[in-house]
């Protein structure tokens, strides 16, 4: 009893106020903020112009929520087309940063921000935070990488936001961190959930039992986890751990957090309106079913997004949440609708490993990803079967040919993966799809 | 004088080495010399072979990733300083060898070393330049 009414004391500060802004009010602010967002988006980006108007739509269509059905969809390809700028809706002058992340091609993904957009990512995370029952007196470490990725500066500017003290770490060293997270007394940790595993049994190895040190809570995003993993990570370090979701597309970690009822993630609907589509069919499915996760960004400037599909699979959930925000909740993302695997928070797709093949074979030798974890961190290992044309008698040479694909792979993927060469027909045959990824994470 | 070499890829994990020699064993094939180049995870299983294009036939057919390559069998004289000898000869030529190893030979008077060379036909032309002439295959198998 004690402890809720401390969590409502606790969130009921000025950070979380618009978690639990009246359901009316909520609406009537979206759908403003929907007509003023597809107005400017129009009027500044030739793409989505061009599809309204294959459409026949004009933005003074738009009378209702329900009207956002009408409106096109964008996808990662639409990014990709017009890298690096051709979806920007602010001149440059007033972008302040620009992040990347990784697409399908060696070509990434570009995002850009204005001040205003750097505030509403700022304020989106610390809400995410402080639904946690993080405030200012936590000491807060960010083990996100920090650079073009926004994982590690956006839950940084979040932290600083609500008033934590920051400890920007980034990934790597942990030894390191987990000797600060003990001399700091840190408080809170932000990383993906498969690097706290990894520091958690480092510590073991140091000697150190995380269950010992002060952190109290994680708040994990970046790749999905499932609940047997949250369940290790509670047992195991001693926390409450906390599913935050994103996507650079969008904004960056923030789009979406679990409160402390962990009944789903609420998605700061104020500022990214969701829906749920059918991937196949493209239409608006019900609350309470399963389908593709869209998001329109409400009060995005510099690169607003207007129909994003995520590729990522869930459902509205129905009702009000315990904790009493009005904010809709989404389900814990388990899966993707397309092909891509996260690798410690970096995204892959197996056409990436065959553009990697074929750069080095000129054909496409079987091949298989088998994913798995040791100690905590994401192992990926790509086999390739030798084929005749590959194999050569002198070891030199055979070993140049792994060597290759060893550095075609590198510079593809962007992350070390290991390389094996097995022998042919090995890898299983599948009659429909070929099965080309093992995945042995969750075993 | 080239001789018929089997090379065999094969993957370095226990079962794997026994799978081509139990095939070559059903065949019937009788396994004359052979070296195993390792790599870390994987080897070369070089093997010279009473029937080298039956055993070629059959290990591809049944999946595994076979090819013939060609050495050159080499007699030298059975005493020490008998290989050195040999190697000084090809070293004067700049003849570029691979790799050798041996060939047993039943009779203990003869020793016999097969080489892979970068260039088996200019190797050929060198070592007869030199005075070493290379076995024949019909030569090698019945030692």
């Amino acid at each position: 009893m004690i402890a809720d009414l401390e969590t409502s004391i606790a969130d009921c500060n000025d950070v979380s106020a618009p978690d639990y802004r009246p359901l009316d009010e909520l609406r009537a602010l979206q759908l403003a903020r929907l007509q003023q967002i597809v107005a400017r988006d129009y009027k500044n980006v030739p793409l989505f112009r061009q599809r309204m108007d294959e459409r026949g739509l004009v933005p003074a269509e738009i009378h209702s929520l329900a009207d956002i059905a009408r409106l096109p969809f964008t996808v990662k390809a639409d990014l990709r087309d017009n890298y690096p700028f051709g979806l920007f809706a602010s001149p440059m002058s007033e972008v302040v940063r620009l992040h990347a992340s990784s697409g399908t091609t060696g070509k990434p993904i570009v995002v850009a921000y204005t001040q205003q957009d750097i505030d509403t990512w700022t304020s989106v995370v610390g809400r995410a935070m402080a639904g946690c029952g993080l405030h200012r007196g936590d000491v807060i470490q960010v083990s996100y990488g920090y650079g073009l990725f926004t994982g590690g500066l956006g839950a940084h500017y979040g932290a600083e936001g609500i008033g934590a003290t920051v400890v920007p770490t980034s990934g790597g060293h942990a030894d390191r961190q987990i000797m600060l997270m003990k001399d700091f007394g840190v408080t809170a940790i932000c990383c993906t959930p498969s690097y706290f595993i990894h520091l958690i049994e480092r510590a073991a190895e140091m000697g150190i039992d995380m269950r010992d040190l002060p952190v109290r809570a994680g708040v994990f995003g970046a790749e999905p986890w499932t609940d047997e993993m949250r369940r290790h990570i509670e047992q195991a370090g001693g926390i409450e751990a906390f599913d935050i979701y994103g996507l650079s597309e969008i904004i960056g970690p923030g789009v979406g957090c679990e409160c402390r009822r962990h009944a789903g993630l609420h998605i700061f609907e104020d500022h990214f309106y969701p829906e749920i589509i059918d991937p196949e069919t493209g239409e608006v499915l019900p609350e309470g079913a399963e389908g593709e996760l869209v998001l329109t960004t409400l009060s995005k400037q510099a690169m607003p997004m207007i129909r994003y599909r995520t590729r990522d699979i869930t459902c509205l959930l129905p009702g009000r949440c315990a904790c009493g925000r009005t904010l809709r909740r989404i389900g814990r993302i388990g899966r993707r609708s397309d092909d891509m695997l996260i690798l410690r928070g970096v995204n892959i797709f197996p056409s990436q490993v065959e553009t990697a093949l074929l750069q080095v074979e000129g054909a496409l030798p079987h091949y298989q990803i088998v994913l798995t974890r040791s100690q905590g961190l994401d192992q990926m290992e790509v086999q390739v079967e030798v084929t005749a044309n590959m194999f050569n008698d002198r070891m030199g040479a055979l070993q140049a040919v792994h060597a290759r694909l060893q550095a075609a792979l590198d510079r593809v993927l962007g992350i070390r993966v290991r390389v094996s060469l097995v022998e042919a027909h090995s890898i299983e045959r599948s009659e429909g799809k070929a099965k080309r990824v093992i995945d042995r994470r969750n075993a | 004088m080239k001789i018929q070499q089997l090379s065999i890829f094969v993957e370095n994990k226990p079962g794997h080495l026994a799978a081509p020699i139990r095939l070559l064993a059903a065949e019937g094939i009788d396994l004359r010399a052979l070296f195993l180049a390792d790599a870390r995870e994987y080897g070369v299983l070089r093997m010279i072979v009473s029937d080298c294009a039956r055993a070629v036939a059959r290990l591809t057919a049944e999946g595994f990733v076979a090819r013939v390559t060609e050495v050159l069998a080499i007699e030298v004289s059975d005493h020490p300083g008998g290989l050195a000898g040999v190697l000084a000869a090809l070293d004067a030529t700049g003849t570029d060898i691979d790799y050798m190893y041996a060939f047993p030979c039943r009779n203990p008077e003869q020793a016999v070393l097969l080489f892979s060379f970068a260039d088996t036909e200019a190797a050929i032309a060198k070592l007869q330049a030199a005075g070493i002439n290379p076995l024949a295959s019909d030569e090698l198998l019945k030692l």
